[in-house]
């Protein structure tokens, strides 16, 4: 075996070397947040349906005791982070780009801790059936934790599927975010454990542990984790560049292999896991115990003492920031997530969900209010940083006009959103705003298409249903019309009533005769 | 807390507009010297006069659409049109020619349809054609460069000339002016004389001109300058640039004495000022990255076609402003192959 080759790594097309801005945040080691004064928890943490609360204000609660059900294939459990009181069930301001309020439980921690009943360990994970470690990972509550949020469970089912490789994402590619370097550092161990559940849940034969440049130290870790039992898993070390971290790029980096336009990794054998999701599948297989803390770095220039959290899910983003010694006079902004796709909110008062694996506390310097835009000038330093081949460009230019059409010819659901394009843009249009835009309008007017479709086969159904009523009123009239007809030919057999109704006709013969001179007699047996 | 809200992403790089129009303005700067150089201080009075032009034009049509003008003249692109329009001019045109065709590029070709950006056609190259076709006597009146001991004309003797007509020299235009030697050799041509004669003409140096194969190395040179700053990109250049010398260099090695020398076409007119600074005019031009290969190829081709068998000596203007009617035609037929597009998905 060629074991002294490195492994190759492709490089992606696009792309960005920028500042990683984690030295603020990276040699902070972990530390447990404190008990927040309150939790507030929505239910829609994760990609697909809302859950479906199942206590009410006034319940106690125990800490991990499942406090919201999935309420569809596609949805995620809620635990409680802690035991405590269900105080408010209500729709409150939650971290949302455009501010939104959604449904949350709110809960009152009582200070004890006091956990609730867990399933049992499965320590023989690898006997186990996939399908029960997939429904220990549905009641977990587990979703992406690299910011995604699809449920993992979901995101495992590989039934029928073919799948050979385990891609773990420990790129971590935005700038500023130090979380996933942390939980390497400290618990590289934990994350390949999950991740051989994970493999032995999809089927894969081998992982593929794809890690930027830039975090030596969480590379050391893992490597050390790895010493000795080398069950098919590879540490890849990849060049910085932003978006390295994006699924499909990370695909291409470490395989070569590109996935599908518009399609998933599944179709080309592979399954992408974040490196804290596969801790947190390991807590739930190995422990019993459902998601209901992760790790948060909370860093920037407007934060007195940057550094990692282990929070729980429902604290509020202000007792965050002033567990890190609040804010600096400088601060401008609070983005969550990264600087390139995280989104600002608009204010701290906010609770952390499953997906906050960041927030950042700018300075103007850090996160500058962008200037006027100014016209395109089609320079094309957009289509040069692309990594998905797009034209930014002429994206910009359909969606702006409002011709739709026009962006998905030019493959608008083709974009990652990760902001390269609008980062080099030397008129600093808003580019990833207008193709967000076009994405919700095509998907609003889907939406329509789908509902007159529907209106469509509703209204044809009832036409049809009318008419078969219709005609079956009709068979039932003539059936009873020909049942009536046949008594009235079996009278004809009868001779006395054949002999009364000769008799009428003659009578009425007669009368017409006499009236109009018209119509002939009729003769005996004509009809 | 509350803080403000703004898409994503909330960095941005350090580039803008006005940088970009800078550094090509900038890469004009050795050129226009040369110019100078040559053909004295007229081409410093056109300069000037097309640039006052420009922001005038700018600052009226921005007034009367009701808006701004600070931010659009202080974004360049006015200005950057003033100056390629005011290299491309004989250098004593008189002046409400230069400023004719300087308006019409800012209001007509530029403004009327919307501003940068916006503008279907290169301005510069716009105002330049309608001088072309309006004015072909003065259009193609071009001083003879001082290098052929022709008479070097000072500032006082480039305004009155601008100015008032008063020609540079007691003998008067004739004394001073000469033919280009494009438009010499196409002259030439027609009178059935062989290459190997017309070059015997002092007006040739080695390359193309006297004087003007040097101007147009100091625009390669400014060129090079934005290749090298990423200003633009290498395809329009190369594309154009390698056409025009297929196609020349076919027809030169099939009859060398009525067809000059790639070289001569390379070095000759504005092929080198048009290749790095107006065809990469990133507006005008096509955008995607086969589509500017095309575009630069088919412009190449176009200029040494008009040249050739067209009724102008030069082409560049021409051949531009045709393919900037071709740009997003090309544009929709070279959509790049997205990634993890399906082979059979449509062959792009």
């Amino acid at each position: 075996m060629a074991a002294d080759l490195a492994p190759p790594v492709w490089d992606f097309h696009g792309g960005l070397h920028i500042p990683d801005c984690k030295a603020l945040s990276a040699d902070r080691p972990i530390i447990e947040a404190t008990l927040p004064s309150r939790l507030q928890l929505a239910l829609q943490q994760h990609i697909g349906k809302p859950a479906e609360a199942l206590v009410k204000p006034g319940d106690p609660v125990l800490k991990g005791q499942l406090i919201a059900r999935a309420s569809d294939y596609v949805s995620a459990n809620l635990h409680a982070p802690t035991s405590g009181r269900v105080v408010e069930i209500a729709e409150m301001p939650i971290a949302h780009p455009s501010g939104l309020s959604a449904p949350c439980i709110v809960i009152e921690p009582d200070g004890e801790e006091r956990w609730a009943e867990l399933p049992a360990p499965i320590t023989n994970w690898a006997e186990t059936d996939p399908a029960e470690l997939r429904e220990r990972l549905r009641w977990a509550g587990i979703v992406g934790l690299g910011g995604a949020v699809f449920p993992t469970s979901v995101k495992t089912n590989v039934t029928g599927r073919q799948v050979d490789t385990l891609i773990i994402n420990a790129a971590e590619c935005e700038p500023y975010i130090t979380c996933d370097d942390r939980l390497l550092r400290e618990q590289a161990g934990e994350v390949l454990e999950g991740a051989r559940i994970l493999r032995h849940i999809v089927g894969a034969s081998r992982i593929l542990v794809g890690i930027e440049d830039n975090k030596p130290e969480a590379i050391a870790s893992l490597r050390e984790a790895l010493s000795g039992d080398d069950d098919g898993i590879e540490i890849r070390v990849v060049p910085t560049k932003y978006p390295s971290g994006g699924e499909k790029q990370l695909i291409y980096l470490l395989t070569g292999v590109e996935v599908p336009s518009q399609g998933l990794p599944l179709d080309i054998g592979m399954v992408c896991q974040n490196v804290a999701t596969a801790a947190s599948v390991a807590d739930a297989v190995l422990r019993g115990r459902p998601l209901i803390s992760r790790i948060v770095t909370i860093t920037g220039q407007g934060v007195s003492r940057p550094g990692n959290l282990r929070a729980l899910i429902g604290t509020p983003v202000s007792e965050l920031i002033a567990q890190c010694g609040g804010y600096t006079p400088q601060v401008h902004k609070l983005i969550m997530g990264g600087p390139m796709m995280g989104f600002a909110l608009h204010s701290d008062a906010v609770p952390m969900a499953k997906g906050s694996n960041c927030f950042i506390a700018a300075t103007a310097e850090e996160a500058p209010d962008p200037p006027p835009a100014k016209p395109c000038i089609r320079c094309g330093e957009c289509v040069k940083v692309c990594p998905a081949y797009l034209l930014p460009q002429q994206l910009y230019w359909y969606a702006r006009a409002r011709n739709f059409d026009q962006t998905q010819d030019h493959n608008l659901f083709d974009c990652i959103e990760c902001g390269c394009c609008a980062y080099v843009c030397p008129s600093h249009i808003p580019l990833v705003h207008y193709y967000r835009f076009a994405k919700t309008e095509i998907w609003a007017s889907e939406r329509e298409r789908q509902k007159a479709e529907h209106a469509r086969r509703r209204h044809e159904f009832r036409e049809a249903r009318l008419k078969r009523l219709e005609a079956e009123r009709k068979a039932r009239l003539r059936k009873k019309k020909e049942a009536l007809e046949k008594k009235s030919t079996s009278a004809a057999d009868d001779p006395k009533k054949a002999a009364i109704e000769a008799a009428m006709k003659r009578v009425a013969a007669k009368k017409a005769a006499q009236q109009g001179n018209a119509a002939p007699p009729p003769r005996e047996g004509d009809d | 807390m509350e803080f403000p809200v703004a898409s994503s992403p909330h960095l941005s790089g350090q580039n803008n507009v006005q940088r970009v129009m800078a550094q090509v303005m900038l890469a004009l700067v050795p050129g226009i010297a040369a110019l100078w150089w040559y053909f004295g201080w007229g081409v410093i009075v056109n300069l000037g006069l097309t640039s006052l032009t420009a922001v005038v034009c700018e600052w009226l049509v921005m007034r009367l659409r009701g808006r701004d003008p600070r931010p659009v003249i202080t974004d360049l692109s006015g200005l950057l049109t003033a100056w390629l329009l005011a290299v491309a001019l004989p250098p004593l045109l008189p002046w409400w020619q230069t400023v004719i065709g300087t308006a019409f590029a800012i209001i007509i070709a530029k403004q009327l349809f919307g501003g940068l950006g916006y503008n279907p056609f290169n301005p510069a190259m716009a105002g330049y054609a309608l001088l072309l076709v309006s004015f072909p006597a003065d259009m193609t009146r071009w001083l003879e460069p001082s290098v052929l001991g022709g008479h070097a004309v000072s500032l006082n003797e480039a305004w009155q000339a601008i100015f008032s007509g008063i020609p540079p020299h007691p003998q008067g235009w004739d004394a001073v002016t000469g033919a280009t030697p494009l438009d010499h050799l196409r002259t030439e041509l027609s009178r059935d004389h062989m290459i190997s004669e017309i070059q015997r003409d002092p007006l040739w140096g080695n390359l193309g001109g006297k004087g003007w194969e040097w101007i147009s190395s100091w625009y390669l040179l400014g060129g090079l300058f934005l290749l090298w700053r990423g200003v633009i990109g290498w395809r329009i250049p190369v594309s154009m640039l390698g056409s025009l010398l297929a196609v020349a260099g076919i027809f030169w090695l099939i009859d060398p004495e009525i067809h000059p020398s790639p070289v001569f076409h390379l070095f000759s007119g504005a092929t080198l000022l048009g290749a790095f600074f107006i065809a990469t005019d990133p507006v005008t031009a096509s955008t995607t990255p086969r589509g500017q290969l095309i575009y630069g190829a088919l412009i190449g081709v176009l200029v040494y076609v008009i040249r050739t068998w067209g009724g102008y000596p030069d082409a560049v203007a021409f051949s531009v402003l045709l393919m900037n009617m071709a740009a997003p035609t090309i544009d929709h037929y070279t959509q790049p192959r997205v990634f993890g597009a399906r082979e059979d998905a449509d062959g792009r």
